[in-house]
């Protein structure tokens, strides 16, 4: 895979928004791996999908205010990614990361694959889960 | 005056009022409300100057006339929403000019910082009313310029200022600061000089950038 070789190469710090299923997941696999892992979430019962293992820190807050971020750790982040359920969220996260904390690396879920052009073309790395999972689902039962 | 193509998102009080005064002015005005029952309400007083969808997707925006808006202003109650619609409007649809609503008053500096050319924070305009009502207050913010980040101010010079006895040449001013008016009681309002020395009670105006406003604050009045 792309960009696990450079993440391999050295401890990282890295700031996630959101610790849902997959923002849970990612810090776990990070921490596993040795980075300093901070995962934001606005609720303390999203931290529950975290292992016991977890080393890292869990911080009760949002991620699109500035302030939340610096005590998150974004000005010393080598990558940022912003994971919640809400695209506009994490649109407005990642442009801060990005462009007010010049932060490395900021990966962006948007699920609307329109807006994910728009950003896109904004200079924002961006993923849409919507055409991932189609282009997934389409090329499984075409093959059949 | 010449009669524009207005688009507001978010058709709560803010929204719901705005639109109304800008239609008393002659202006075309669309609300795009997300919220069904908000949208109910608004479309039996205003019936098609409303549109109900989510004011941050392409097709709701395409569907709006967006290509021949000529302002879109975002007014709802999550900054995020108003910064994607600002954004989506300029650059997909290149609407001349985005104003946005600030709930949170830091996200002031980074919405402009991001493209929107104006921003209005709720929070930031009471306080400067509440400073202006307070005399004691040492820097009053009078105008924020849209779209830039200059600003106007206004010091009062104390007995403790560092700036008290100083003509206004002696100044530690910061580069992007010009003193542009002395106000000094039974005295008509004069553009001060070099040499105008300060006296205590004078009210100075300034302008000045929201960078610089704490470092005149700090060399002024100590």
């Amino acid at each position: 895979m792309p960009g696990t070789q450079s993440i391999k190469q050295s401890k990282k710090s890295i700031v996630i928004m959101g610790c849902g299923r997959v923002g849970g997941k990612l810090a776990a696999m990070f921490d596993a791996a040795g980075h300093k892992v901070t995962v934001l979430d606005l609720d303390a019962y999203s931290f529950r999908r975290l292992p016991p293992t977890f080393s890292g820190t869990a911080l009760i807050g949002n991620g699109t205010d500035e302030d939340m971020l610096r005590k998150a750790g974004i000005e010393a982040a080598d990558a940022f990614i912003a994971l919640t359920q809400g695209d506009n969220r994490n649109v407005m996260a990642a442009q801060i990361a990005k462009y007010v904390f010049k932060v490395p690396r900021v990966i962006c879920r948007i699920y609307d694959p329109l807006r994910k052009d728009i950003y896109e073309q904004l200079g924002i790395e961006s993923i849409s889960p919507t055409e991932v999972f189609a282009d997934l689902l389409f090329n499984r039962l075409e093959k059949v | 005056m010449k009669s524009l193509y207005i688009i507001i998102v978010g058709g709560g009080k803010i929204g719901y009022y705005l639109g109304k005064a800008l239609m008393n002015q002659g202006h075309e005005v669309l609300i795009i409300e997300k919220e069904v029952r908000t949208y109910e309400r608004l479309e039996d007083e205003l019936g098609s100057c409303c549109m109900r969808g989510d004011g941050c997707e392409t097709a709701v925006l395409s569907e709006a006339g967006l290509n021949r808006a000529d302002v879109l202003i975002s007014t709802t109650s999550h900054d995020e929403d108003n910064l994607v619609s600002c954004q989506v409007a300029k650059h997909r649809f290149k609407v001349p000019r985005t104003i946005s609503l600030v709930n949170n008053p830091i996200n002031d500096k980074i919405f402009r910082k991001l493209g929107v050319d104006a921003t209005i924070s709720v929070t930031n305009t009471i306080l400067e009313h509440v400073e202006q009502e307070i005399p004691a207050h040492p820097l009053i913010h009078l105008l924020t310029m849209s779209g830039q980040m200059e600003e106007v101010v206004e010091l009062v010079i104390t007995k403790d200022s560092p700036a008290m006895g100083k003509s206004i040449g002696q100044l530690r001013l910061p580069p992007d600061t010009t003193i542009a008016l002395l106000m000094r009681e039974n005295e008509k309002p004069r553009i001060p000089d070099a040499d105008t020395m300060l006296k205590e009670n004078d009210r100075v105006i300034a302008l000045t950038t929201m960078d610089s406003e704490k470092t005149l604050e700090r060399n002024l009045l100590g």
